[in-house]
């Protein structure tokens, strides 16, 4: 245990995902030994992604404005929306360079057994978007794992009605994974290989 | 520090670090078992869908200080994969490992009869014979049974007495018209015999019930498991009924001819053990 403000800042640093004690410690020593600017222009960094982010009223996606860049780009496919999980998802899949339509950003998957159900998701939001018709495939790229497919199985259910392709990322994307660690050129092929949904 | 080998069924699944899981697994063996997933995560890692949520596997596992790590898993029958494409039974099956974690309290107490059940209840809602909420609901009161709450469905709960009316959740299940407490269901005769036949197997009279009856005993239940489990099963709330059934079920039985399941019987609470697969080899 150290001092007060010490203890306080490895405490912080040791909520973050993917950090334990150990390295809360070594981050904290780090900037305790780093150059008060560095460490001021990191602070203002976070403040400013708190103050300044913000989601798209339109997918879900990050955004700094009220809609984010994609959403507002004119050029892109209004006939096709790729759902997704999370926001690191269309980052993974925008470089792939394969899709030119827009996205929905879920907010996770459905987990009954982590109390998730669809209304937690950002799926009356998809619905309100597929109402005007003018949305003519859905392109279901919830994680290859469990959940995932679940969560697809129960949009693609739903979506039924309406009468539009949906499809789901396919071939090449091993099973069980997250998106995010798929490399371009697999995920790249997925989307090309796409397949019909038919629930 | 050694190694150990057993089969058994993936619970759940928490995220660790950036790339690891840890699995809970309800072995026939060991009984729950966590163990961590090394880079499990990422979409080249050898361990694939193996260890999703479902799957009955067969797996080695390294024991550590505070938890046993994950060396190699072979899948022996992979159940989600049948269960995802059919959102109802999906749930149904997820409401299943849910009350298969909670029912099995201690880490590596072995608990056969609790392993035996939930294989039997997962391959018979894959095999989507029976509708989804009734193998759920009968799964439901065979857990109970083994882990010693089987509520009193023929006789008074509290004296014994066979002219019943009522079911009580505090008193142990139905009741006669003197021990009955203030407040308790009154179900219809028909719910209370489905309950009877899902506890005993009797699937014949279970797919015969009616579907007002079918709810009910849902209910009824669903009441029963929570109260003994003290916190709810959260997955219930997001259990789907499915529409009622035409004479074609709505999705293809994954069934594997010749092997017929002992969920069919009129007893049983669980399949054969399964063959012993060879593939660990050296
Ligand atoms: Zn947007
Ligand atoms: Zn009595």
């Amino acid at each position: 245990m150290y001092e007060g403000v010490v203890q306080n800042l490895i405490d912080e640093l040791g909520l973050l995902p993917g950090v334990g004690p150990k390295s809360a410690q070594r981050i904290a020593f780090h900037l305790l030994a780093a150059d008060p600017a560095d460490v001021k222009r990191l602070a203002h960094a976070l403040l400013e992604v708190k103050e300044r982010v913000r989601f798209c009223r339109v997918c879900g996606n990050v955004a700094a404005e009220e809609e984010c860049r994609i959403c507002r780009d004119q050029r892109r496919d209004p006939h096709v929306i790729c759902v997704v999980e999370e926001s690191k998802d269309v980052v993974a899949i925008e470089k792939t360079r394969e899709f030119r339509g827009r996205y929905h950003v879920l907010g996770g998957a459905i987990s009954p057994i982590d109390g998730v159900g669809p209304d937690d998701l950002r799926i009356r939001e998809l619905m309100a978007r597929l109402a005007d018709g003018q949305v003519t495939e859905l392109i279901l790229a919830t994680d290859p794992n469990l959940e995932g497919e679940a969560t697809a199985t129960y949009l693609a259910r739903l979506v039924k009605p309406m009468g539009l392709k949906v499809t789901r990322l396919a071939s090449g994307l091993p099973v069980g994974g997250d998106l995010e660690y798929a490399d371009e050129v697999t995920l790249g092929r997925a989307f090309e290989g796409r397949r019909l949904l038919d629930v | 520090m050694s190694l150990y080998r057993d089969e058994g069924v993936v619970l759940r699944t928490q995220k660790l670090g950036e790339a690891d899981r840890i699995i809970t697994v309800l072995t026939k063996r060991t009984g729950k078992v966590r163990g961590v997933a090394k880079g499990v995560r990422k979409t080249m890692s050898r361990f694939g869908a193996r260890l999703e949520p479902f799957t009955h596997v067969d797996l080695q596992l390294h024991e550590g200080r505070s938890l046993d790590v994950i060396t190699q898993v072979e899948t022996l029958r992979p159940y989600g994969e049948a269960l995802v494409a059919d959102y109802p039974r999906y749930t149904a099956g997820t409401a299943m490992l849910e009350t298969a974690d909670r029912l099995t309290l201690g880490e590596k107490e072995p608990a056969l009869r609790q392993f035996l059940l939930l294989v039997g209840g997962l391959r018979t809602l894959v095999e989507g014979e029976h509708e989804a909420r009734l193998v759920l609901d009968a799964y439901f009161l065979r857990s109970l049974a083994v882990a010693g709450y089987a509520p009193a469905l023929s006789e008074c709960a509290r004296c014994g007495a066979e002219a019943v009316r009522a079911f009580a959740i505090v008193a142990g299940g139905v009741v006669c018209g003197a021990c009955r407490p203030p407040g308790a269901a009154v179900p219809a005769a028909e719910t209370i015999a489905l309950m009877i036949a899902l506890l005993r197997g009797d699937w014949p009279m279970a797919d015969a019930s009616e579907p007002r009856h079918r709810t009910e005993c849902s209910g009824l239940v669903a009441a029963y498991l929570q109260w003994h489990l003290e916190h709810g099963i959260r997955s219930l709330r997001h259990v789907e009924r499915e529409p009622a059934r035409g004479p074609e079920p709505p999705w293809t039985p994954a069934r594997e001819p010749g092997r017929a399941s002992p969920w069919d019987g009129t007893r049983g609470f669980g399949p054969e053990s399964t063959p012993d697969s060879h593939i660990f080899r050296a």
